[in-house]
């Protein structure tokens, strides 16, 4: 149930890292390769850092010729995270990823706040994708939808299997001194501790809208157990692990240990039957016990 | 191979106006001169890298210049107060060579120490702004020292040597104008150290690559030499206003504060 925020691990060069997910999520991947973004590119904040990679990358052919076959060893479930710049682009990657039995997964990156996105909206990219593949595919979208549950919605409708929530929020810093932006792009991708309420919102509108049909990976700011467990009682199914890769490359099994144990605080043996719990009624602390079940409100 | 441990501050002493922090070795080892590791204190959501200084026993020293919330928050460590260590990071320098010349600026002079103890205390040329800063240079046995307006690139030997660089930005650049195979400690911010930010992109041989997979320090006999975009001032320029320091290498001490752009107040 843990994997790794995509773009915030390189299996490649941490595979002793990767190996200690359920599922290792690539970077991005798009049509053609990338540099990325000019320098400077990543900014530390009070609670969180800002980025603007740029999603380099090699672009999928070099991606499925080289990378996909060492990916594949790691000995985990692949995750690999589409990009495009049209739902074309995301349609054709996933066509070609279709064919990788190694794949387990397509996650659609649709809301990189760092990269000018398709013209289309999330639902017609998902529909594009899924013309072409029969692999679970998730929808990873921004908190920064006006409208976050129709989204989720019209992504499910258009044929998403899942929901990734969420991608970073755009976050600017300034230089202390010189009071110009810290980034070379100015403003970045938020993410860390501070997007951690934001993305616990985001699962559990998510989860309400959909009925808790979706399977959910939530993501932002998760650091610990007890947040992770926080993000499985919003609705998450799974959780990923972003910025705290960065401090603590260790956070893999830390966290699983850490869930562990709130799980059996809280007298739960399964994570399945934390899911949702902020959704329940709301049960008062001094219960009447007269009170019969029938008499609970809907 | 690079471990994370938490260890505990041993000593924090001053060095002109940088600080020399010593914590526990712990289970680590010490690596190569150049290599860096990643210090995380508690106050802040990101570690910073920083190049070992000195391999004391059972020690580990860092030597860092308190200039943004990152460094200023390891310069503030106790004895006794607990810290985050994940290292040795990135590629050192060579020491096999034959007429070694350790060459620093600033707080870029960081490496030096460690590597001059391996080294068998090599000669060493370091360059500072201040007088103040200057007393740094008693980490380094032996080292003839320049002030600014003296400058590093004046007090090279005629003789070839194989140097050992390490220092902002202009005096790396200006450096390898006169010896294109020096090796080259670079700086560039960076949230994780081992390759999964994506943060310390700089430009070697055209191509935007990682620093701390490919770096800190870059050899000069790599195929076309080191390229940082406009040609030794890197696109980083900003973030290093204040030259005085060194990045080395994405470790470097300073610099790689990722706040570091506020340097400029200091140059």
């Amino acid at each position: 149930v843990i994997l790794n925020a995509s773009g915030c691990l390189d299996a490649l060069t941490a595979p002793e890292v990767a190996r200690e997910l359920d599922a290792f999520v690539s970077k991005t991947i798009m049509l053609a390769p990338r540099e990325g973004n000019p320098p400077p590119r990543i900014a530390e904040t009070d609670a969180g850092m800002l980025n603007s990679i740029g999603l380099p990358g090699p672009g999928i052919d070099v991606f499925v010729a080289d990378h996909l076959p060492v990916l594949e060893r790691l000995g985990v479930p692949l995750w690999v995270s589409v990009g495009g710049f049209s739902a074309d682009e995301y349609g054709e990657i996933c066509a070609r990823l279709d064919e990788q039995v190694g794949v387990a997964a397509l996650e659609l990156n649709l809301s990189c706040p760092n990269v000018e996105g398709a013209p289309e909206t999330a639902a017609e990219i998902v529909a594009a994708c899924r013309a072409v593949t029969a692999k679970p595919l998730y929808a990873k979208l921004s908190a920064a939808q006006p409208d976050l549950a129709a989204a989720a919605l019209a992504v499910r409708a258009a044929g998403a299997d899942g929901l990734s929530l969420i991608n970073t929020m755009r976050g600017l810093a300034l230089d202390e001194g010189s009071l110009r932006p810290r980034l070379g792009r100015a403003p970045g991708g938020y993410s860390g501790a501070g997007l951690r309420p934001i993305a616990l919102a985001a699962v559990f509108i998510c989860y309400r809208a959909t009925g808790g049909t979706m399977p959910i990976v939530g993501m932002g700011g998760i650091e610990s157990g007890r947040h992770a467990l926080e993000f499985v009682a919003a609705g998450a199914s799974a959780v990923a692990l972003g910025t705290v890769l960065f401090a603590d490359p260790g956070a893999p099994s830390r966290v699983r240990e850490e869930l562990a144990a709130e799980l059996a605080a809280h007298g739960l043996e399964r994570l399945e039957q934390a899911r949702g719990l902020a959704h329940a009624e709301s049960v008062p602390t001094t219960a009447p016990a007269s009170r019969p079940p029938g008499c609970q409100l809907p | 191979m690079a471990r994370r441990e938490l260890l505990k501050v041993v000593a924090s002493e001053a060095v002109g106006p940088y600080t020399l922090l010593r914590v526990r070795r712990g289970g680590l080892r010490p690596g190569v001169p150049g290599q860096f590791f990643m210090l995380k204190t508690p106050a802040r959501p990101l570690p910073r890298p920083m190049s070992l200084c000195l391999a004391p026993p059972r020690e580990l020293a860092f030597l860092i210049d308190p200039v943004g919330p990152g460094t200023r928050a390891l310069c503030a460590l106790a004895p006794g107060d607990q810290l985050s260590v994940f290292g040795p990071l990135g590629n050192g320098f060579r020491t096999d060579v034959e007429h070694p010349l350790l060459v620093g600026g600033g707080i870029g002079i960081a490496p030096l120490p460690y590597a001059s103890e391996v080294m068998g205390r090599p000669p060493a040329i370091l360059g500072f702004r201040t007088t103040w800063q200057a007393e740094a240079a008693a980490l380094v046995p032996g080292a003839e020292v320049c002030v600014e307006p003296a400058l590093v690139t004046d007090l090279l030997p005629e003789e070839p040597h194989d140097l050992l660089v390490c220092g902002p930005e202009p005096m790396l650049a200006a450096v390898r104008r006169l010896h294109p195979e020096a090796q080259l400690a670079w700086e560039a911010p960076m949230a994780c150290g081992y390759g999964a930010c994506y943060g310390c992109a700089v430009e070697i041989d055209g191509r935007l690559e990682r620093l701390c997979i490919k770096g800190p320090v870059i050899n000069g006999r790599e195929p076309r030499g080191v390229t940082l975009a406009g040609d030794g001032v890197s696109t980083r320029r900003r973030s290093r206003a204040a030259g005085t320091a060194a990045p080395a290498g994405a470790e470097t001490p300073r610099c790689s504060d990722l706040e570091n752009p506020s340097r400029g107040e200091r140059r």
